[in-house]
């Protein structure tokens, strides 16, 4: 049993989802949460269509329906978790009737969820980001997380809560501590013997224990002047952050801005510097992948020209600022820093990356790595945490000016802003241009045929874009892509973030369709 | 009843439902084969399995037929070894399967096969070139060459069964059969997502790589195996490397976590890295906000000399950074340690968050 929500599996990680599909041709159910008819319904028992950024109303309402009924794991509940009372009570104020006004799904369905997840074990819950990209996104994920431990999933193979990455190496990047709070391996920057070992480590008097700026906040004070110097690695902001508008205002006022890639990108116009770096192939590493799994990534070809790699211009700036840093390969640097220094990590080097690679924690070198965490639902922390959480919706609502809801995702044939996709030959055969996909009830409606160029408008801007009438966008969506500069959904998106997190809100806003004659 | 039966007289073990052609394998007999296909249901279409069973009527195919207790198998007998060149010469007469022009050349289980069973010459009137149907090359990635194609249907098994994108079937009848398409369209006109899984599979030269044609024979190009660098599954990779150049690329058969597969981007978007748009030398804003060229020295000094002054006026936390989630994990590392070690800030993040 399978149940994925606000994940287009099979166009933004084609080859995990075919592995689901494996899964539903050997017989196992699935059920796809979902505001569109992705591709993988085809293969569903049974599909969703909740509306955008009603998740924890639809999983209350469905928790509501195995809590009355007596349905959900008695025994993992008592002795695995803590916190089954608060959420019982609160869960109790969303009986399906209420879940399904909000989220527009029938009552009967939320019934048929609850009553099909208990009727497996265990069930494989999978999101991506239409669980995260919300003002609600940190309580979307805990509400997976009630689910899956109210049904006793978690701790189990086939079983979990199940984040697909986007990025080939995010999971890696959080992991090498390119975060604000925490150092590699998830040690606090606000411990101070975590502090301690890092200035032994790296040779310094001192470390800043005051957590730093999420990029959000980063950007912000670009414009109020708090932040001076910006260095942006690998990143087209310009194109990615909701708002583009106002992201350029904010790139513009930069004092000092230092772009790091292999690119000219839209973001690097703004560079004071921009440094060449070498890319995927043209030198030694590793990735972490969705399923923690550390895999070596080899040199095939030589950067061009000057490009070097990125490791080498870190050091390079360090030793210009005083700091002599030993490790001059990335394997010296894995072997001789990260894994010394990541208890997690501890276990893993590179002479044990030659073939598959190890999925941490492997805290020590005999050890075969951890597939599944929280084994047996004996948590990490203790005892899982089941948390009382509250619906609420997206900052920003259809109203009369703007009656319609956009949502933003990825297509298959391209990557995020087509730095790489848009220069690998026929990709752009495959897929030329972005379209505003919406409902041919809509398309009806406004008179807008399939093809026609309109207008998509929302209070930070507005994109002229071919209109693709599809049966997979409910009435009052417009989904978008943002692959192409032109008509790229972050013209449109609205710049509200999650208060955790500081995600932002890339799949609710509202919006207006015109039809340009 | 024990679980054993008899391969060239010798007395091996197998599973119940094992068929011939996996328990003689485990059993250290190999049987040569074309269609077999790891993970999907046995078709025995190309018949080239085929192995004596005592007591049969007929050859069996190795890959369709499950072993029975005490069954006597015999893989190398006069008869098989007849039928299987028998069939081979069939399959050569077939299409046009001329080696020098094939882009399989060196990696065809075809020309293994034929070469194996000392086939010098065509035995059968080759089939005429205006039966065969035109090579379709339309579509960015995959060449479809019908006159190579033996109609083994492993493509098609690894669309339905493996991938499931469902866009590939047998078509047609007899002479005319075909793998096709819904309604025989082109590849770009249908359902074909472009994943390559039935050209990773495909045992001759019917289906090949559009953009790897011609770039480098078999024995020319070193392997070397890597990760992809697009989404988070962490799909398993060989670069087909040639004088120091990716020229093609495919699954790693059997690895973690993709188990030989890829998607389109995995498997056909490699050559962003050969673009001539490539940044190949540092750069300076002048003051008229255009760009010039400079050297690594003068570039990581100014940024060096420009960090130092920030810091002295403004002090470190009014530095900030956005890490790369597309590349290595070295390069966060140093990134993050750039900044809390040298510049002295936790002011470093990376997109995982928007």
């Amino acid at each position: 049993m399978i149940l994925m929500v606000g994940t287009n599996m099979s166009e933004a990680h084609p080859v995990a989802s075919t592995f689901v599909k494996d899964a539903v041709l050997g017989g196992a159910q699935l059920i796809v949460v979902d505001p569109r008819r992705t591709d993988m319904v085809d293969f569903a028992q049974l599909h969703v269509p909740i509306k955008v950024g009603s998740d924890v109303a639809f999983i209350n309402g469905v928790m509501n329906v195995l809590i009355t009924e007596k349905l959900y794991d008695k025994k993992y509940v008592e002795s695995c978790t803590v916190g089954f009372e608060d959420l019982k009570k609160k869960v109790m104020e969303y009986p399906p009737e209420r879940a399904a006004e909000i989220s527009g799904v029938s009552a009967d369905t939320i019934r048929e969820v609850a009553h099909r997840l208990a009727s497996v074990k265990p069930a494989m819950l999978m999101y991506t980001l239409g669980i995260t990209e919300h003002t609600c996104g940190v309580n979307n994920v805990m509400s997976c997380a009630n689910l899956q431990m109210l049904l006793g999933n978690v701790g189990f193979e086939c079983g979990g809560v199940n984040p697909l990455r986007g990025q080939n190496n995010v999971q890696g990047a959080c992991d090498m501590g390119a975060l604000p709070n925490v150092f590699p391996g998830y040690q606090r920057v606000d411990n101070a013997q975590a502090r301690e070992k890092f200035m032994k480590a790296w040779n310094v008097q001192s470390l800043p224990e005051k957590p730093g700026m999420m990029m959000p906040t980063m950007m912000k004070n670009l414009t109020t002047g708090k932040v001076k110097a910006f260095y942006v690695f690998g990143e087209n902001l310009a194109n990615t952050e909701p708002d583009i508008h106002h992201v350029e205002q904010e790139l513009q006022s930069a004092e000092f801005l230092v772009c790091q890639d292999i690119f000219p990108t839209e973001t690097t116009r703004f560079a004071h510097v921009i440094l060449p770096a070498a890319a995927w192939s043209e030198n030694d590493g590793t990735f972490s992948s969705s399923e923690r799994r550390v895999n070596r990534v080899r040199t095939a070809s030589v950067p061009p020209g000057d490009a070097k790699p990125n490791w080498w211009i870190f050091k390079e700036i360090a030793k210009r600022m005083g700091h002599k840093w030993e490790s001059n390969s990335a394997q010296e640097i894995w072997d001789n820093e990260v894994s010394v220094l990541a208890p997690s990590l501890a276990g893993i080097q590179y002479a044990r990356l030659e073939n598959d690679g190890i999925q941490w924690p492997a805290p020590s070198k005999d050890h075969p790595g951890t597939p599944t965490l929280h084994k047996d639902g004996k948590f990490t922390c203790g005892l899982g945490v089941l948390k009382a959480i509250d619906w609420t919706p997206p900052a920003e609502v259809p109203d009369k000016e703007y009656p319609m809801v956009l949502s933003t995702g990825r297509r298959l044939y391209h990557y995020h802003t087509r730095t790489q996709t848009g220069r690998s030959q026929g990709i752009n055969d495959l897929l030329g241009e972005e379209t505003a996909d919406i409902s041919p009830a809509d398309a009806q409606a406004h008179g807008i045929s399939d093809g026609e160029i309109i207008a998509v408008k929302s209070r930070r801007g507005e994109v002229k874009v071919k209109a693709r009438v599809t049966n997979q966008v409910p009435e009052g969506l417009v989904w978008m892509a943002f692959h192409f500069r032109e008509a790229c959904a972050n013209w449109l998106t609205n710049p509200v973030y999650d208060p955790v997190t500081q995600t932002a809100e890339y799949k609710a806003c509202a919006v207006r369709i015109n039809r340009l004659t | 009843m024990s679980d054993t039966f008899f391969l060239n007289g010798k007395e091996k073990p197998f599973k119940p439902g094992q068929m011939i052609l996996d328990a003689a394998r485990n059993g250290g007999i190999e049987i040569p084969t074309l269609c077999y296909l790891k993970g999907a249901a046995a078709t025995g279409a190309c018949r080239v399995c085929c192995v004596e069973v005592k007591g049969a009527r007929s050859l069996m195919a190795s890959c369709s037929t499950p072993v029975t207790a005490g069954m006597e198998v015999f893989t190398e007998t006069e008869l098989v070894h007849r039928s299987r060149k028998m069939i081979v010469e069939f399959m050569l007469a077939s299409g046009r399967h001329n080696c020098l022009m094939c882009e399989a050349n060196g990696n065809c289980r075809l020309q293994d096969l034929a070469y194996y069973y000392k086939i010098t010459k065509l035995q059968f009137p080759e089939k005429e070139i205006s039966d065969i149907y035109p090579t379709e090359d339309e579509n960015p990635f995959i060449v479809r060459d019908f006159s190579r194609c033996i109609l083994c249907g492993r493509c098609v098994q690894a669309c339905n069964e493996l991938v499931v994108n469902r866009a590939i079937s047998q078509g047609y009848r007899g002479a005319e059969s075909k793998i096709v398409t819904g309604g025989d369209l082109p590849y770009h006109e249908s359902e074909c997502v472009f994943c390559g899984q039935c050209v990773e599979v495909c045992p001759v030269g019917a289906l090949m790589e559009k953009k790897a044609k011609g770039l480098g024979r078999p024995w020319e190009v070193k392997k070397i195996r890597t990760t992809c660098p697009y989404c988070g599954v962490g799909c398993q990779q060989w670069l087909h490397v040639k004088d120091g150049k990716i020229v093609k690329v495919t699954a790693v058969e059997d690895a973690e976590p993709n188990k030989g597969r890829l998607c389109v981007k995995g498997r056909f978007a490699y050559d962003f890295i050969y673009s001539e748009d490539r940044l190949k030398t540092p750069l300076i804003r002048k003051k008229n906000g255009e760009f010039r060229e400079a050297s690594w020295d003068e570039a990581l000094d100014l940024v060096a000399s420009k960090f130092k002054e920030i810091i002295k006026k403004d002090g470190p936390d009014s530095i900030a950074g956005v890490s790369c989630a597309r590349s290595i994990n070295e390069d966060s590392y140093q990134m993050q340690k750039l900044f809390r070690a040298v510049i002295g800030t936790n002011n470093i993040d990376h997109c995982a968050r928007t």
